[in-house]
């Protein structure tokens, strides 16, 4: 691949067939590519439009609860001993974490294109949850496809679904993760293409998902610019989020793409260590390749056949990687780096008992590197790490990681 | 261009005034010795066109029959290699089969765009289906193939409106290939009064045949799908008879396969095509 030339703006992707840099694009089965051409009209309409953006807005405050307060962690930056820790406090958003900014944003879409069907697929059932949310809410039947171990590691999200009248389907496919459940859900989009709208939960897919989850998602980014501004009177020197798919740091990250002082680091689940197959860092140790209709760094093999990968957060559970997050490797405007599963266990563990916060295991991997970050830093700097999920759900693995019998 | 083997065999067989017989079955399913095996009792069994998969992790397209083919084949070591070998060996005994590798883009990717179209010409390859590799992706691949001679063919679906039909077809060779429902492959039964009106909107804009297939199984829906469509394309059915006698040796897998391929030829040969209209 050739060194990409630095762009004037790093806030401008995709272009119009959907590619960040090489990444992104369009590669769907032809049954499928109608109806991305749909959605696409249907989202640049109401992008544009007052009234989808009042809306959407309307229940960003009411529904949700937003603004999420940008909260000064205080006991973790005393016992820290560098700079200032912020924490964008998504998780505790309506239903859990950041997944329902981009779950109303696209059920409003589905209502706009006259659908009458949800699908989604879900690893940890963040999104799982989120989805069947919005759907109860907007009376619309939903069907969840989630792999086998993930249904039975997130039992508490499972039943959380089935409570909001989803129809829960299990895949055993493959390694029975994340990655198997979106090629089902495919499967059931290409099937039911008529009447279905498919809620992909990150941004990642065919254009223009990659795009309007981002746009949905990047209502965190906004808050924080207006939220530190208040506070502190200047950007932050960091931000620091967890990427599986990469929908909550793509949220973050993308209105502060242009402020190049501030520095931006992506942490992914690094699981047992890099040398082997059980990991998901995609960006760190994979190589680009085409899934789930878009081009971006992938675990595969020489063969092009993908892997499954391994942590110990589902929601990190995913071969693959959004592509704006690998232009923006690709472009070095953002660090990637790998977290290990006992470095993320610890760091759950931490943040439980100085901020009297449980997190998701997915915001614990960015958390272990503010911990490792923080102390190298000046007292005046600042962090903004993305709280993006609360660990109700994770208790019972963190239970059994740590040789309790729940 | 020059004419292909695919162009050749439908010409004959238009002058027969019959339907294609075109078969699918895995590369390297349930082994590669018992895959090439397969391959060559299928000519004479009465395959017209051999569409040969190639294993991926994820086929998104699929249905269980060929999902399972493609983890039989990625289990007893198949790769890209493998495949085009097997074409390679195949090829060497038969000059005239032509063959289609049908897949997903990534294995290709990864194996190198240019490097592929290559070696797959060089073994013997006539034509491509990708199935995630729509018209707006056709530099990086449809392109640089046609250049090198070998057909691409497009699938074309219930979803394939008439504005995006020219698109579909442009740049198209070989034959167009009409998936008669919208769902995967191996799933229900398609409607055939639908397939046949399909079949005919799609012929009144291209000179090309226009083969139907996912959802075939009996030699009775092949034989109505025949009277409408220059070919019937059979895939998981056969799959199925590999997944279904795995027990026994390769011969017993092979048998089965080439059985069910006899019959839906002589039914096939009984056909004849209608006229469109």
């Amino acid at each position: 691949m050739t060194e990409p030339v630095e762009p004037n703006s790093f806030r401008a992707g995709p272009d119009k067939e959907g590619y960040f840099g090489i990444f992104g694009g369009r590669y769907v089965a032809e049954t499928l590519m109608p109806l991305i051409l749909d959605l696409e009209q249907a989202y640049n309409e109401s992008k544009e439009d007052p009234e989808f953006k009042a809306e959407l807005e309307n229940l960003g405050k009411h529904y949700t609860g937003r603004p999420s307060p940008l909260y000064f962690a205080e006991g973790l930056t005393k016992h820290l001993g560098g700079a200032k820790i912020y924490f964008k406090r998504d998780e505790l958003n309506h239903t859990g974490s950041h997944k329902i900014n981009n779950c109303l944003g696209q059920i409003l879409l589905a209502r706009k294109m006259g659908k009458t069907r949800i699908i989604a697929e879900t690893g940890a059932g963040q999104h799982g949850v989120a989805t069947a949310t919005v759907a109860a809410k907007f009376g619309y039947p939903c069907v969840v496809y989630m792999g086998k171990t993930d249904i039975e590691r997130q039992s508490p999200n499972v039943f959380r679904m089935k409570l909001l009248g989803a129809e829960i389907v299990p895949v055993t496919a493959g390694a029975g993760t994340l990655k198997d459940a979106m090629n089902e859900a495919l499967r059931d989009w290409v099937t039911n293409v008529e009447d279905t709208y498919y809620i992909i939960g990150t941004a990642a897919g065919p254009h223009p998902y990659p795009e309007l989850v981002r746009d949905f998602q990047s209502v965190i980014g906004q808050e924080v610019r207006e939220q530190i501004m208040e506070a502190e009177g200047r950007l932050p020197d960091m931000l620091v989020a967890a990427v599986g798919g990469g929908s909550n740091a793509i949220g973050l990250f993308h209105p502060f793409l242009d402020d190049r002082q501030v520095q931006i680091v992506g942490v992914e689940a690094g699981g047992l260590g890099l040398d082997g197959e059980e990991h998901c860092a995609s960006l760190s140790a994979g190589k680009p390749g085409v899934l789930h209709g878009n081009r971006t760094f992938l675990l595969q093999n020489d063969d092009g056949q993908i892997l499954e990968g391994h942590s110990i957060s589902a929601g990190l559970d995913y071969p693959g990687i959004g592509p704006e997050h690998s232009w923006l490797k690709d472009t070095g405007r953002v660090d990637y780096v790998p977290i290990m599963d006992d470095e993320a266990l610890e760091a759950f563990q931490l943040l439980c008992k100085v901020e009297g916060i449980i997190p998701a295991l997915e915001p614990s991997h960015a958390l272990a590197e503010v911990i490792k970050r923080a102390p190298k830093m000046d007292k005046d700097q600042i962090i903004v790490m993305n709280l993006c999920g609360r660990g109700d759900k994770d208790v019972f693995t963190v239970g059994k990681a740590l040789g309790f019998d729940l | 261009m020059t004419q292909s083997r695919i162009d050749t065999r439908f010409a004959e067989l238009k002058e027969e005034g019959r339907p294609a017989l075109v078969t699918f079955v895995m590369a390297g399913d349930p082994d590669y010795d018992t895959s090439l095996d397969i391959l060559k009792s299928l000519p004479s069994a009465g395959a017209d066109v051999m569409e040969i998969g190639m294993p991926f992790s994820d086929p998104m397209a699929d249905g269980p029959a060929i999902q399972l083919a493609g983890q039989r084949a990625l289990k007893a070591g198949q790769d890209m290699h493998k495949t085009l070998q097997m074409v390679r060996e195949f090829r060497s005994g038969d000059k005239d089969t032509p063959i289609v590798l049908m897949g997903y883009y990534n294995p290709i990717y990864i194996y190198g765009n240019e490097q592929f179209l290559a070696d797959a010409r060089e073994a013997g390859v006539d034509g491509l289906i990708i199935v995630d590799l729509p018209p707006e992706a056709d530099e990086e691949l449809c392109v640089p193939a046609i250049k090198l001679g070998l057909n691409f063919i497009r699938l074309a679906t219930p979803t394939t409106d008439d504005d995006r039909l020219p698109q579909v077809l442009h740049n198209t060779s070989g034959f167009v290939y009409y998936v008669s429902i919208t769902g995967i492959t191996g799933a229900a039964a398609p409607n055939t009064t639908k397939v046949a009106a399909a079949v005919n909107r799609i012929k009144r804009s291209t000179e090309l045949p226009v083969a139907v297939g996912f959802g075939v199984k009996s030699v009775e829906q092949a034989q109505v799908i025949g009277e409408v469509a220059d070919g019937v394309v059979v895939g998981s059915a056969l799959v199925s008879e590999i997944a279904a006698n795995l027990d026994g040796n390769g011969e017993t897998a092979c048998r089965a396969v080439t059985n069910l391929v006899s019959e839906l030829a002589v039914g096939l040969r009984s056909t004849k095509l209608k006229k469109s209209a």
